[in-house]
């Protein structure tokens, strides 16, 4: 391909964008100064997205819906803002904010998320979708067992993408911007040619996928066209690269509503196209920041066709358009450039917002300035999360990556994941405590743990059946997975993001726990206090009451911690004794995103003297009230649980409010910055950080109108506060918030 | 281990992340006991000699030890309490540790003690003092701390200024107990040729500790005190703005 301005390398022979970024890249050490405010386009068109966005909240969460069309990549026509304002182009749909329909998941999740808003599907699709077109809905139901049946509708496996598209696999959007399409279609059609016989069912399959990867490219180019953009060739400047990037990534959420539909790492590769007009004098700073501006905006209006349901596992609409910014690579260069301070600038410049989800890949290492420049819009807005950019890179390999949904690795163009949601460790152990029983409904769950008649708890026997029934759950869990994969692949196939990702790539399949502080400290409770189980007229355990004190999780107690880091440990390795479709490593997460709150109500009281009802703490978080020692401690046991262990990630939300974080604005950044290096260098992967009183989020409750942007850090992801449900607030405002006075 | 690590420290509570007792990030330890019974005391519960919880020296230094990825450039460990010089002889051995590992340390103290005990803790082990100043009268001293003689604050001071360590003054600010201008003036007049004093906080009074009071079942008895309005905490920062170069409210 033609190469003018750029350093080659092995990157212009062969499709390898991170060799690009390498070769290419101005790491950039200075301070913030350099930013400008948003110009005077883009504050025109956010006005006009922050009036629809308040009509969408009055409109009970969905401003327009699209009855007609199935979103594919180019079956809606061009759709705009404000057209004479618009630098970087394209919208979902036709309008700003209006849903669309992606039937393939699931069509009665369609059918249920229109009629909640007084709608019903065309005619014409509904016959179609229940007489002859199949959906990965369907293909799931029609091999689930009754186990299955069982372990979902009792709340052991929730979350499963079974019912809505499983998301988390990241196209590489910087490929088009860099190679056009017709370069990755050639590169396409190569890859088909060599994937040759004997014709096994893996082999058929891969090149039925190819062949749909190329359709899924030509589809591209057709929805370039329509905004009248030839996405056919490389982006020749600034303003074209964050388009043709933008352009795939908007392929993507047409044609998928994944859960997470996360971006990748495009800051720092556009910064190299920007840099390059820059010292070319053919644009100014402003321009530069209005093309992020605006591109950031467009990240901002991404939606998706969610039934109510669906709030309860991800509350407040979230799409996870996660952004990696930051980090190094291996050979100790930054990978901060100017464009990652102009997409945290957009925090400024349009105000906080929960998406792009912003993740900051932290290092020791990075620039001073930068990491300054970071605390501080952590500390403004709420709005960022940070990520082990050291740790992830040598257990990983890979330093070119993004973070896929909330916290997860995943080495960009190379690797892909499969979404598993998660399982209920807390129930787990109560199964294992009851008999193998449901200890709400007494059902019979699973087979092989004696029924335990004794007058206390005896922690050798509770960890004996506690690891039976892990590796009863793991089975079934296992076998889900395949069944949901299995026919995400054949009924709902990722064919845009795939063509922007290496043919056959590494896959991860992503496995979670929720309820790990429960779980720990419940067993402290068994093993350091005595625990008396109060059984019903069943025999079914419905209580405990507990004598003793017991050391808990979040003090940075090894006592308690290490059942912790074991339990995560026992339950991976138990995930890795069955096969798995396509051959997928097995990873695990400690996440619960916001189903902590739906978890806690399917799970009946806990030997840790948790209630019947109450949510579980989010993520790995300790359990509320209870790091009695401060955050440094509660930090420290969170990073004892070994990402060995969980390499789909460990999410830790930190809140504090501002005065505990230091008297004044320099000292609180400073203090951020030590907490960030000191806690990641106890290798642990994930953090939230807010910094909010608990009074803004009362009053916010109270007057969602004057807080419309408010923005709050839940378990990997953000959200608008006052999008959540009431339940929901009220179980945020009840965590912990370290207040040391 | 040598035995001066099986020293016994009486602790009332911990706190990993302190961010109001010195600089930085600080692992603060709250030592139980305090001979003086300040009438906004804002951990009444610290100041009965007995009760706390018995951490041997080791025990301690080995959580600083966790907590001090943490500490960043500036935080370290603050020793609190009830009054920390009580057990001045104890700490000798755990600063010792705390030094030799290059960790900061500081004292929060209300400048009773002087003996030889506390000397060698301040002058050798101590890098920072946070020096309570009362009340700049005998009266008033009296009436917030029900002790007397309040010299011996100012004889505290002269000591840590001797050694030429750093130090930083607090002072809770009280509106119509030590707001006075002329007891501010007294302040500076008295402190503004020290050149050991990096920082004055002031500490504008607040209420948060009253519940505490009631839980103990002893009267609280500044309940009619208010707290400082905005303007009220400028003009004492003003007064006070001459003589010290440093001054924060917190
Ligand atoms: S000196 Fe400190 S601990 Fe002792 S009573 Fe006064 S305020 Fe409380």
């Amino acid at each position: 391909m033609e190469v003018t301005k750029f350093i080659s390398g092995s990157w212009t022979k062969t499709v390898n964008v991170r060799d690009f970024v390498f070769n290419n890249i101005t790491p950039y050490h200075g301070t913030s100064a350099f930013l400008e405010g948003p110009t005077k386009s883009t504050l025109k068109l956010w006005d006009i997205c922050t009036q629809a966005m308040a009509e969408e909240r009055a409109n009970n969460g969905v401003r327009s819906v699209d009855t007609e069309t199935i979103s594919t990549i180019d079956a809606f026509g061009p759709g705009y803002i404000d057209k004479d304002n618009e630098i970087i182009v394209g919208l979902q749909t036709d309008e700003l904010l209006k849903r669309a329909m992606k039937p393939f998941g699931g069509f009665k999740v369609v059918e249920k998320a229109l009629s909640e808003h007084g709608k019903v599907p065309n005619e014409k699709l509904t016959e179609l979708f229940s007489k002859y077109v199949k959906t990965h809905n369907d293909g799931v139901f029609d091999a689930y067992n009754d186990e299955i049946r069982n372990y979902r509708s009792l709340g052991i496996l929730t979350g499963l993408p079974d019912n809505y598209a499983r998301g988390r696999i990241i196209g590489d959007y910087r490929r088009i911007a860099l190679y056009g399409i017709d370069f990755l279609i050639e590169s396409k059609i190569k890859d088909l040619a060599s994937i040759t016989g004997p014709m096994t069912e893996d082999v058929i399959r891969l090149r039925e996928e190819v062949s749909e990867q190329i359709k899924a490219l030509n589809a591209m180019k057709t929805l370039g066209n329509s905004y009248e953009i030839d996405l056919s060739k490389p982006a020749t400047n600034a303003r074209e690269a964050v388009q043709w990037t933008y352009m795939a990534y908007l392929a993507a959420v047409k044609e998928q509503d994944g859960a997470a539909m996360s971006l990748g790492n495009v800051s720092t590769f556009l910064d190299i196209y920007i840099e390059n007009d820059l010292q070319q004098g053919l644009i100014s700073e402003l321009e530069a920041q209005e093309y992020i501006d605006q591109f950031v905006m467009k990240l901002r209006v991404v939606r998706h066709l969610r039934m109510q349901a669906y709030d309860e596992i991800f509350a407040g609409d979230p799409t996870w358009v996660t952004e990696a910014i930051g980090g190094m690579f291996h050979d100790g260069r930054t990978k901060v450039t100017k464009t990652s301070f102009r997409f945290l600038n957009t925090l400024y410049n349009l105000g906080a917002s929960p998406e792009p989800n912003m993740t900051v890949l932290w290092s020791e290492d990075l620039p001073e300035n930068f990491k300054e420049f970071c605390a501080k819009v952590a500390i403004e807005t709420s709005s960022l999360q940070f990520e082990n950019d050291a740790l992830m890179r040598d257990s990983r390999g890979s330093d070119d990556y993004g973070i896929a949904c909330c916290v997860s690795h995943q080495d960009l163009g190379k690797s892909i994941q499969f979404f598993g949601a998660r399982t209920n460790l807390a129930k787990t152990l109560l199964l294992a405590i009851n008999g193998g029983r449901c200890e709400l409904t007494g059902e019979q769950v699973l087979e092989g743990i004696p029924v335990d008649k004794d007058e206390y708890l005896d922690f050798n026997k509770v960890m004996t059946n506690f690891k039976v029934a892990m590796q009863e759950v793991a089975r079934v869990y296992c076998d889900t997975m395949n069944i949901i994969h299995y026919m995400h692949d054949k009924y709902y196939y990722e064919k845009a993001q795939m063509a922007l990702i290496d043919t056959n790539p590494h896959i991860d399949i992503a496995y979670g726990i929720a309820g790990l502080s429960i779980v720990a400290d419940s067993l402290s409770a068994i093993k350091y206090a005595k625990v008396k189980p109060i059984r019903n007229e069943d025999g079914l355990t419905v209580d405990f009451s507990i004598e003793g004190a017991f050391p808990k999780y979040g003090n940075d107690d090894d006592r308690v911690d290490a059942l912790a880091v074991q339990a995560v440990s026992d339950f991976n390795n138990e995930l890795k004794q069955f096969p798995i479709y396509k051959n997928a490593t097995p990873t695990l997460s400690v996440l619960t995103i916001t189903s902590n709150v739906v978890y806690g109500k399917k799970t009946g009281a806990t030997p840790d003297g948790r209630a019947l009802g109450v949510p579980f703490a989010p993520g790995a978080n300790p359990m509320h009230g209870r790091d009695e020692m401060g955050a440094i401690a509660s930090l420290n046991s969170v990073a004892k649980i070994r990402y060995e262990d969980a390499q789909d990630g460990i999410s830790n939300t930190f809140s504090v409010v501002p005065k505990s974080l230091g008297a004044d604005v320099e000292t609180r950044v400073q203090n951020l910055i030590s907490i960030l290096d000191g806690y990641f260098s106890n290798k642990a992967q994930h953090i939230n950080i807010n910094v909010l009183d608990k009074a803004t989020l009362l009053d916010a409750m109270e007057h969602p109108e004057a807080y419309p942007q408010l923005t709050i850090r839940v378990s990997g992801y953000a959200v608008n506060f006052v999008r959540l449900t009431r339940e929901q607030q009220m179980e945020v405002i009840s965590r912990s918030f370290h207040e040391s006075m | 281990m040598t035995i001066s690590a099986d020293t016994i420290l009486n602790v009332h509570s911990i706190e990993s992340f302190g961010t109001h007792d010195g600089p930085g990030i600080r692992f603060v330890i709250f030592l139980q006991g305090c001979k003086l019974k300040c009438l906004y005391c804002h951990n009444p519960d610290t100041i009965a000699m007995e009760g706390g919880e018995p951490y041997t020296v080791k025990a301690l230094f080995d959580m600083v030890m966790k907590a001090k990825p943490y500490f960043g450039k500036h935080g370290g460990v603050t020793v609190s309490g009830g009054e920390p010089l009580l057990q001045a002889k104890a700490l000798i051995p755990f600063f010792k540790l705390l030094k030799a590992e290059g960790i900061h340390t500081a004292i929060d103290t209300n400048g009773r003690i002087l003996n030889h005990f506390v000397t060698e803790l301040l002058d050798h082990y101590t890098d920072l003092v946070l020096l309570d100043i009362k009340h700049m009268t005998e009266e008033g001293y009296q009436y917030l701390t029900g002790m007397k003689n309040h010299q011996t604050t100012f004889n505290f001071a002269q000591h840590r200024e001797k050694t030429g360590k750093a130090m930083w003054l607090r002072y809770v600010l009280i509106p119509g107990l030590t707001n006075k201008p002329e007891l501010l003036q007294a302040m500076g007049t008295y402190f503004k040729d020290f050149t050991t004093i990096e920082k004055l906080e002031i500490l504008p009074y607040h209420k948060l500790g009253v519940h505490k009071w009631e839980a103990l079942g002893w009267e609280y008895q500044l309940k009619d005190a208010r707290e400082n309005t905005a303007t009220e905490l400028l003009e004492a920062k003003a007064l006070l703005q001459p003589s010290f170069e440093n001054i924060s409210i917190n």
